[in-house]
């Protein structure tokens, strides 16, 4: 019986690697942030139905992760939504392209038993629970804004990202604007050193561990909220207004600076805090890391082509997952930049890709 | 008297304080099987060993992939594994009397201490780092290495339990020692050896830490072994810590597949070394 | 035995061997033998070669860090990724507490496991019993995990710490606010995972007391119970402890299940309900992400101090259990 194993063993080896060395496919690798998770997981799938012959492996393990992944050449390309340090571009030796994908919302979620309103919040009370200073729901700061709310005597349960985090990076890149205490105290990253907290994996994790403790608050993108029915609450922008995140309110967050940008932007823009009278403040684009100077000119061009679909007509399916698309300027700039990634010197993409 | 009596209450006591500890460690068993039963059983249709992963937050969708790359990684594991563990068992059990042998058989069982976490960042520096690409095949290898010590010491076991009457009767009959060794011995070994493999298998089967920065994990149906591939114990955890109830659900049902084919193999072994025992 | 005689070399044709010849062939290594012994020894060499490689290459990746932090890396509670400053105080300290957790509530249990198996229980009863109880090794890390999150936390927090609150939540081990992921979840969780080891061996080493011992502690008047605690389990003794020491390097090294349920949270704290991390749940929620190389390097540096402690505790235990069942592989089925 042994000898038989072994025998089906070796066969089953063998036609594993010859079926791999004669597939079509091209498959590319991907891996980073899961603030866009939901929709890049939905621009895959709907990309290889129209495609068949590209197969694109995300794996969502937070931007910290992608940006490791992408800086060690073990993934094709990389995801987050906290742009890449100076440092960190250095250590790839400037071989990096930040390309917006949509613009999404961080959005303080929580689980209150009994309260199904949706609480208002400013940066400073934002930064005082999360700095462990404001501990229990009915603390005068949280009441105070939201007078119609009868919030109980319970402890406050922070949850926070426990891996390398662009989700994070927006929200503690929005505390810090809005708290000097914060600023000095933790400052912005894509991981920090939380003051108090319960840490999750990726966005699920944290909706999770928010869904699953009475009293938790926590920080997600706002379709994690949705998704899993957690409320969320109204943040108060710098003109004063409480704001809602949604796909007005986001857009209009990158507004003012889509109107001043430079031609020759690198795209690494952080739009939290925005100026603007309905502008959410915990908003953020989310980039895709690709290489300036590629190798295979084979998964190059899969590459570019998919990157060029998902910023034109993948931004369709922005809506029904409350991405907020890209402004139009911004993906004209794309356009320039994908048609300058080149192999070996020769450009990708022909010069008049996409009719433009 | 009344000592006596004490002592005989006291006896007594303990008695049934020992029959409680059996039941109470038995419980979470009975508990965790059940809840699996009840939560997974209802989840598990056609749907879920035919399609692989739907996009986030959509309903839907099977474990194919990851029930799939589960048996392609560990059957890598055990090409790997299987024939340095066993040979190291052998070793150990025919040629291990000396400090040679005392060596290997220490180290193989400090090995089988290490924590499969720390196996599985080794796998990641010298395989998937020079490789460029998370793969299977670093998985594989990495769940191999863990293999080798279990597979070692059970060999081991099991080559020594054949009666030295029977390796003299081979010599006095002019085999050379390794044609006894291999020949005689070992293939009178063989069952033992293999229930041996079964239950290495079974628990190399459920491991997770050491695919996390192997095999990664991968929501397309992959069958390349270059590439990062699904698994299933990776996919129960995936889901398991996401918020969503649809995916909480086939969490429940990978488990209750994979604790399946676990305990499957571990009855299968112990079975077949109780028939051997019975028919020796 | 049929085979063996059907296969027996045949007598060499020719004239009969003089004694000499005879001598000679006997003393004759056949190559063989040569080749066969060669082969196993460099696969059985693979194994410290593989022990070797893995403590090299984790000293050399943590090299830096190590170079950095030196001894603070042990003893500072500070593990900020923006700064670069790096403690493991919270990491070594949660994985130490949660596994003497575990053995508090493992080691009574599986004791009294092996005492019902090898003495008490009834001869039909002891291999379905036995079975049953080693099975609990068989159930992968994530299935504990998946069940730590969706029934243990929720049980521990919603109803036994409910009412348990009153009676001992003045304790300084009980203090602050119960959220349900915590040192005692991860505690509670490595206990079922750490009994099967700490039962199986224990049940080996009382098997291999002498029955004479026990004869003598009844001939002498004691009870059955009162042979067993004062006479078996004593001289069973270092094989327990080595058993409880061998159940402790298996809680030690646990990922999955205590990174599911244990909050983590760089911190150290008295409290058991607090959230805790360990050294395993560290690196597998960080490893992939540590975008600095001194973030990565500490991580190194972590792994490599579990590691340590592994091998010392390990070896520890297998020395206590190999003077009490002389060099046999007990416990490696348990394994």
């Amino acid at each position: 019986m042994t000898n038989r194993m072994i025998g089906l063993f070796a066969v089953a080896a063998g036609a594993l690697l010859t079926g791999s060395a004669a597939a079509q496919t091209v498959r590319l690798n991907g891996a980073g942030a899961t603030f866009p998770n939901p929709i890049y997981s939905k621009w895959v799938l709907e990309y290889h139905t129209a495609h068949p012959d590209v197969e694109i492996n995300y794996q969502a393990i937070g931007s910290g992760g992608g940006i490791r992944q992408y800086t060690d050449h073990t993934v094709d390309f990389g995801a987050s939504d906290g742009p890449m340090t100076d440092a960190q571009i250095q250590a790839v030796n400037g071989n990096v392209f930040h390309l917006p994908t949509v613009l999404g919302s961080v959005v303080p979620t929580y689980n209150i038993p009994g309260v199904t309103a949706q609480l208002k919040f400013t940066g400073d009370v934002l930064a005082g629970i999360f700095l462990g200073q404001i501990t229990k729901w009915n603390d005068s700061r949280i009441t105070a804004l939201n007078p119609g709310v009868s919030l109980p005597d319970q402890d406050i349960v922070v949850a926070h990202r426990s891996d390398g985090s662009g989700t994070t990076y927006i929200w503690t890149d929005y505390l810090s604007k809005v708290s000097s205490d914060w600023s000095q105290r933790v400052g912005k990253g894509t991981a920090v050193n939380w003051p108090v907290g319960l840490g999750g994996q990726g966005n699920p994790g944290v909706a999770n561990i928010v869904k699953q403790t009475p009293g938790c608050i926590g920080y997600v993108e706002l379709i994690y909220a949705l998704q899993n029915q957690i409320s969320y609450g109204l943040v108060q922008n710098a003109a004063g207004n409480f704001i809602q995140a949604t796909l007005a309110t986001t857009t209009n967050a990158a507004a003012g600076a889509v109107a001043s940008l430079d031609p020759n932007t690198d795209f690494r823009i952080s739009i939290t805090n925005a100026t603007g009278a309905q502008t959410y403040p915990i908003a953020s684009f989310t980039w895709l890391l690709v290489p300036k100077e590629m190798t295979d000119m084979t998964k190059a061009r899969a590459l570019l082509e998919f990157v060029w679909w998902a910023v034109h007509d993948g931004e369709r399916y922005t809506g029904e997952l409350s991405y907020a698309p890209l402004p139009a300027r911004v993906v004209q700039l794309e356009e320039q930049r994908l048609k300058a990634i080149t192999v070996n010197g020769q450009a990708v993409l022909p010069r008049n890709y996409g009719g433009r | 008297m009344h000592g006596r009596l004490a002592r005989k209450l006291l006896g007594s006591t303990m008695t049934g304080v020992t029959y409680g500890a059996a039941a109470l460690a038995i419980l979470p068993l009975a508990v965790i099987l059940a809840m699996l039963l009840f939560k997974g059983a209802g989840s598990i249709d056609w749907d879920f060993f035919t399609k692989a992963a739907v996009p986030l937050g959509e309903k839907g969708g099977g474990f194919s992939h990851a029930i799939v790359g589960t048996l392609i990684i560990v059957g890598l594991a055990c090409l790997v594994g299987v024939p340095i563990g066993v040979a190291t068992g052998i070793f150990l059990a025919e040629f291990g009397g000396g400090r040679v042998g005392f060596g290997i058989r220490f180290v193989a069982d400090v090995l089988n201490g290490v924590p499969s976490i720390v196996i599985g960042i080794f796998a990641w520096t010298w395989l998937v780092k020079p490789m460029g690409r998370f793969s299977a095949l670093a998985g594989g290898v990495a769940l191999g290495m863990i293999l080798v010590p279990i597979l070692a010491r059970t060999t081991e076991e099991m080559v020594r339990l054949v009666p030295n009457s029977l390796r003299e009767a081979a010599l006095a009959l002019g085999y050379p020692r390794w044609r006894t060794s291999l020949v005689v011995v070992v293939r009178t070994a063989a069952a033992g050896i293999l229930t041996g493999c079964l239950v290495a298998v079974a628990r190399v089967a459920g491991e997770t830490a050491p695919l996390l920065f192997t095999a990664l994990g991968n929501q397309f149906f992959s069958t390349r072994l270059n590439g990062p591939m699904a698994a299933l114990p990776l996919q129960v955890y995936t889901y398991a810590l996401g918020p969503y109830d649809e995916w909480h659900r086939q969490a429940w049902a990978g488990a209750l597949v994979l604790i399946v084919l676990v305990l499957a193999l571990s009855l299968f072994a112990r079975a077949v070394v109780r028939a051997k025992r019975q028919h020796a | 035995m049929t085979d063996l005689a059907a296969t027996a070399l045949e007598p060499e044709a020719g004239p009969r061997p003089t004694a000499e010849e005879r001598w000679r062939a006997l003393r004759t290594v056949s190559r063989g033998d040569v080749i066969y012994r060669s082969v196993l020894t460099v696969l059985a060499l693979l194994l410290p070669l593989m022990l070797l490689l893995i403590a090299l290459e984790l000293v050399a990746n943590a090299w830096p860090a190590l170079a950095k932090f030196g001894a603070g890396f042990l003893v500072h509670s500070v593990w900020d990724p923006v700064q670069g400053q790096f403690g493991a105080l919270p990491l070594i300290f949660g994985t130490l507490y949660s596994s003497l957790v575990a053995l508090a509530i493992a080691v009574p249990l599986a004791l009294g496991c092996a005492i019902f198996l090898t003495e008490f229980a009834p001869r039909w009863l002891r291999n379905p019993v036995g079975t049953l109880i080693e099975l609990l090794a068989a159930v992968p890390s994530v299935i504990y995990g998946l069940w730590g999150i969706f029934v243990l936390i929720p049980l521990l927090r919603d109803h036994v710490w409910h009412t348990a609150r009153h009676v001992l939540g003045w304790l300084p081990i009980f203090s602050g606010v119960f959220y349900g992921p915590s040192v005692l979840a991860a505690g509670v969780i490595l206990s079922i995972m750490i009994l099967p080891y700490i039962a199986a061996v224990s049940r080996e080493v009382l098997l291999a007391v002498p029955p004479s011992q026990r004869e003598a502690g009844l001939a002498l008047g004691g009870t059955r119970w009162e042979t067993v605690w004062r006479v078996v389990l004593p001289y069973g003794r270092a094989g327990i402890i080595g058993a409880v020491i061998l159940g402790l390097g298996r809680a030690l090294g646990e990922t999955m299940a205590v990174t599911m349920v244990i909050g983590n949270r760089h911190e150290v704290s008295a409290s058991l309900l607090q959230p805790g991390y360990t050294i395993a749940a560290a690196i597998a929620n960080e490893f992939s992400e540590a975008v600095s190389d001194v973030h990565l390097s500490a991580l190194f540096l972590a792994g490599a101090v579990l590691f340590l402690i592994t091998v010392v505790v390990n070896a520890l235990a297998r020395v206590l259990v190999w003077r009490v069942a002389r060099g046999s592989a007990v416990g490696s089925t348990a394994v």
